[in-house]
């Protein structure tokens, strides 16, 4: 076996922990400019209504498929849980409130970023080494502005209307569980729902969402805008892209939660 | 003296530009004046393309002086460098044409974004540029249905539909056969003429740069080592420039 010296490993380790740095220092500045952009004109709403309908287009079958199968998993394995503890009764509000709280929103986010943070790191990438980027400069159009801007602003609108949608579908999923078990009926469950859900629930796990979609569309966004190295490159961007993005909305998630308890209480 | 200085449009003055502390321009400094047609050439990696995107501000060297129209280029702002831009067309090397878009609304975009033509005149504009590169045929199709020659004569007629002042080719007939190359070499003496356009050509093509060329330069080890007309260089007993000219005879 090949050693190490211990010397070049603690070089190794530090030059790895100072790029890493490099990244965190370099994402949070490119996601500053979004907020000095964003108010600024010229607005490209062409372009943003064009990257929704991508965005949408490219997610909602398998949202719809994922969400379904979800709510209807939750009931499925709480059903006997809650049973044993002679709580039966609650499910339609437990499987309401899990939901809308947290699995729709992360599930939602999580699926997205497989799609899409993807997408525009590879997308962006490839502009970026085929020199298009440079060519948008050229014509005196702003690349952050045009590119990104259009891109953030589009996950930030869509991801909480995708959200609703899994909502919804997920706690039908729980429905369809239910009825095909023989424990319920149409009337008995929504109204069991929709008497469990607030807006002080759904404000705040709909609301998050627009979050994670300004995430995953700047980490999208800012690993195509520094693809280097040719093709292998924009590869490269596209998984860093879709892991930093998901890594990102659960430890963003994290706070959230946290917030909202200290701020709309239990 | 005044009005030499008054006469030269684009201004490079000793340039420097780096990459992870590799020197790639070392102090190189050019002069063209209004209406010449400079050809740079140079062998592969030696920063032909790095210069280019210099003088449009797409990339900033160290130090040095960059007047593009009498206004200093290098540490200007976006807005300022704009308005510089306005005047300049750039044939990128690979064309980079948006893939998103078709051949058409890769020519509308910069006639969308630098000026405000009425739809009508667009169209026209797209439809005439077309034809004069020999593509109106490709008009709806995409970049990735084009050939590479094809997508470079897009690039090309993209670069110059705002009829700027100035245009920057990057090897405008790399890739090409010797016919197309031939006739894009004409287009651009044509376009230089009527439209009095100021360039600079960077090319490995003998001929192209025999046809364009007022003068060249040699970009060697990040200065212009030898300038002059194509005759003048062909007599050069230099065995760099013999290397370029014996290519072709
Ligand atoms: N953005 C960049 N980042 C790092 N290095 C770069 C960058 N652009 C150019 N270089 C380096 O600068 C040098 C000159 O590159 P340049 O593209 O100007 O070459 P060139 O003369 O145009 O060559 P060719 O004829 O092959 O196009 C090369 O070594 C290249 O690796
Ligand atoms: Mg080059």
């Amino acid at each position: 076996m090949k050693q190490i010296p211990t010397a070049k490993l603690v070089e190794l380790y530090y030059r790895r922990a100072l790029s890493a740095m490099e990244e965190i220092y370099g994402i949070t500045i490119f996601g500053l400019r979004f907020f000095r952009y964003v108010f600024v004109p010229p607005y490209e709403w062409g372009e943003v209504r064009k990257h929704m309908d991508e965005l949408g287009a490219k997610s909602i079958p398998l949202l719809t498929v994922v969400g379904t199968i979800m709510g209807l998993i939750l009931a499925l394995q709480s059903r006997p849980t809650l049973d044993r503890f002679g709580a039966g009764a609650f499910l339609p509000a437990m499987i309401a409130l899990t939901i809308v709280r947290e699995l729709g929103p992360v599930i939602t986010a999580l699926i997205v970023a497989g799609r899409v943070s993807s997408g525009i790191g590879a997308e962006l990438g490839s502009m970026k080494v085929t020199e298009q980027i440079d060519a948008l400069e050229v014509s005196s159009v702003d690349p952050y502005n045009y590119l990104v801007v259009t891109r953030v602003l589009a996950c930030i609108l869509m991801l909480p209307l995708l959200t609703v949608y899994v909502d919804f579908l997920s706690i039908f999923g729980g429905f369809i569980a239910e009825v095909l078990a023989g424990n319920t009926t149409f009337q008995l469950y929504f109204s069991d729902v929709i008497s469990a859900t607030t807006f002080l629930d759904l404000i705040p796990g709909v609301g998050k969402t627009a979050v994670f979609g300004f995430i995953i569309g700047i980490i999208g966004a800012y690993e195509g805008f520094h693809t280097t190295r040719g093709t292998e490159g924009v590869g490269r961007a596209a998984t860093t892209a879709v892991v930093l993005a998901s890594l990102n909305i659960i430890f963003v998630d994290m706070i959230i939660v946290q917030l909202t308890l200290m701020f709309f209480g239990a | 003296m005044e009005s030499d200085a008054r006469d030269i449009l684009i201004d490079v003055r000793d340039v420097w530009k780096s990459f992870n502390g590799q020197a790639v321009l070392r102090g190189v400094s050019l002069q063209v004046r209004a209406g010449a047609s400079e050809v740079i050439l140079g062998r592969s990696g030696i920063g032909k393309s790095v210069l280019l995107k210099s003088i449009v501000g797409l990339l900033v060297p160290e130090a040095g002086s960059i007047r593009v129209k009498g206004e200093e280029v290098v540490g200007l702002g976006p807005r300022q460098l704009n308005r510089i831009r306005r005047n300049i067309g750039y044939v990128f090397q690979y064309a980079a044409l948006y893939d998103s878009m078709t051949v058409r609304e890769n020519l509308e975009f910069p006639l969308r974004k630098l000026t405000d033509l009425p739809e009508d005149e667009i169209a026209r504009r797209v439809e005439e540029q077309l034809r004069l590169v020999d593509l109106a045929e490709a008009i709806d199709r995409m970049p990735s249905e084009l050939s590479g020659g094809m997508r470079k004569r897009v690039g090309l007629a993209r670069a110059i539909i705002t009829r700027p002042a100035i245009v920057l080719y990057d090897e405008p007939t790399a890739g090409l056969d010797p016919m197309t190359a031939h006739d894009i070499s004409d287009l651009m003496v044509d376009l230089a003429r009527r439209f009095g356009i100021t360039s600079i050509t960077v090319t490995h093509d003998l001929q192209c740069a025999h046809i364009v060329a007022d003068r060249i330069s040699i970009l060697e080890g990040g200065v212009f080592t030898h300038q002059g007309t194509y005759e003048e260089l062909r007599k050069l007993e230099d065995p760099l420039v013999r290397a370029f000219f014996q290519a072709v005879t």
